[in-house]
Formats: structure tokens, sequence, C-alpha cells
């Protein structure tokens, strides 16, 4: 009961806290939005058991993401409306089409290629809930198989999502560690050229000191 | 009872707002917004499969995913700031200077 609650409560409010986002003209307000739909997309992790990625959400997507979006907003004009003109009906209707059309075929492929094989599996005499109950089965044993269960009893989400993590995927951890730096490199160098120069202090009074020191 | 399907439903929805986000915004610091809300829809659709097929694979999945969003973040607001710096806008039309 209390699941179906939070589960409608959390997905009305993301989609409508993203709907502002993409539709809003405010930069501000678009950045708020979407830090407020992180919040509870986090939630969504909570619900599925998926505890250390809800605490990750929060700390790295609307703590640091969000940190750093609203730094940059010291860089640009966050108060003024966003103009934008858009360009032909025509072609927002056709690329809209495009891409629904796209979106459908890419979801219904599986489904589809589910349905035959679930045809088959009916022509050999196996009911449709017997196939599917024996789909999870095999997965749930393809996990159990290699050790990367979801849940397990005794064990609680964040550690074997340690193990895991320090076992099978060390080298993806490692790789993704590596570019982090490279793009926290990339982010200083960027954001920092000429940031020796301040902003604030008026740079004039520099110019004079040099300029009277030239003179001498 | 909330199965599978409610969940990528969900994500599909979302996903697609950030579809439209994409196509219609102009405005390259609302593109970067938009692909934040594409990145946490694959993020919940992976959660939910990692929690109904009892597998921990998703949820690696999805800690990479959201590794690659943060650094790509810091590269593409680094980039943003020297554009701001040199065209004093942000919109994509006014970037545009290959025009034939």
């Amino acid at each position: 009961m209390y699941e179906i609650v939070a589960f409608y409560l959390f997905s009305a409010l993301t989609i409508g806290l993203f709907l502002v986002t993409v539709m809003s003209k405010n930069i501000l307000y678009a950045m708020t939005s979407l830090a407020a739909a992180m919040v509870l997309i986090s939630g969504f992790f909570f619900m599925l058991g998926a505890d250390f990625l809800g605490v990750v959400q929060l700390i790295v997507y609307v703590g640091a993401i969000m940190a750093l979006y609203s730094f940059a907003m010291m860089f640009f004009d966050a108060t003024r409306d966003i103009k934008e003109k858009n360009t032909s009906n025509a072609l927002v209707f056709l690329l809209g089409g495009l891409s629904a059309l796209v979106l459908v075929l890419m979801f219904a492929a599986p489904i589809m290629s589910d349905n035959l094989n679930t045809a088959n599996m009916l022509i050999n005499g196996m009911s449709y809930s017997e196939f599917i109950d024996g789909n999870i089965s095999k997965y749930a044993q393809y996990a159990l198989d290699n050790g990367i269960q979801a849940s397990v009893e005794g064990i609680g989400n964040a550690q074997s999502v340690g193990v895991i993590l320090f076992t099978k995927y060390l080298v993806p951890f490692e790789v993704a560690a590596v570019m982090l730096l490279v793009a926290m490199i990339a982010g200083i160098i960027l954001a920092g050229k000429k940031m020796d120069n301040s902003l604030t202090k008026d740079a004039s009074i520099d110019d004079e000191i040099l300029v009277v020191k030239d003179e001498k | 009872m909330i199965g599978l399907s409610h969940y990528l439903i969900v994500s599909a929805i979302i996903f697609s707002i950030g579809l439209v986000g994409v196509l219609r915004r102009r405005n390259l610091l609302m593109l970067f917004f938009a692909t934040e809300v594409m990145l946490n829809a694959v993020n919940i659709a992976f959660a939910a499969i990692s929690h109904y097929y009892n597998d921990l694979t998703g949820q690696m999945f999805a800690f990479f995913i959201i590794a690659i969003a943060a650094s790509e973040v810091a590269v593409g607001l680094g980039i943003l700031i020297v554009l701001f710096k040199k065209h004093g806008s942000l919109d994509l039309d006014d970037l545009a200077s290959m025009r034939g």
C-alpha cells in the first residue's frame, strides 16, 4: 500500500518537475526544479532496495553536480529570461515524429521477440505464467552462479555493492577514477584561464604601480 | 502491486521529456539540463531491472553512468564558460558560425 502511494507520488512529482526543467524560460527555475527532481529520484532508488545508489545519487547529483551548476551561474546572466526563437513548426513535427517512431521501435522490439519466444513455448505446451516465472528464475540462477544477487539474507546492499565493485568491476572502477581525474584537470584548465587577475579587485591600481615603477 | 513495467513506463516518460528538451532547446545550458534528465531516466530503468531480476549489474551500470555524468558536467561547464567569455551568449543560433 505504502509502496503504491509512494510510487505514484514520486512519479507524478518527478515528471512535473522535469517538465518545468524542460519548459521553463528562467535558468534558475530550471536548475532548482532539476535538483528537486533528482532528490525524488533517489526516493525511487530507496524504494527499489538500491540504498547505496540512492545515497550516491544524493551526494553526487544533488550535492556535487547541482553545486557545480550553481557555481557556473556566477559566469552567466542567470536572472534574464532566455529568448529562444524556434525554427519552423514543420521541422519540429518531422523531428518529433521520427524520434517517436524510433523510440516505439526500440521499446517494441524486445517485446515482440519475447512474444515470439512465448508463442514457441506455448506451442511446446507451457503456460504463460510458467514461462515468465522460468524466465525470471533463469536470470536469478545466473545472478546466483556469478555471485551478483541484488539482495541476500543478512547482507546489506552497500556491503554487496562494495564486494562486487572491488572484485568483478575493479578495472572499470579504476578507469572511471582516471576519467574523473582527467575531467577535473580539464575543468580547472578550461574554467580557470585568467583566474589570476581578480574580477573584484580593481586591476587599474596594479597597473598604476607598474607604470610608476617603469617611469622610475 | 508495482511491477517492473510501472518503473519502465515512468522511465520512458522521463526519457521522452528529456528528448523533447534536447530537440526544442536553443540554449546550451538548458541542453545540458535536458541531458541530465535523460541520464536520470536511464538510471531509474537500470535500478528497477536490477531489483526485479535480483541482479546487481544494473546498479553497477548506474554507478558508472553517474561517474560519467559528473565528468561530463565538469568538462562541459568549463567549455560553456569559455564560450560565454568569447561570445557573450549561450544561444546556439549565435554560436553557429559555419553557415554556408
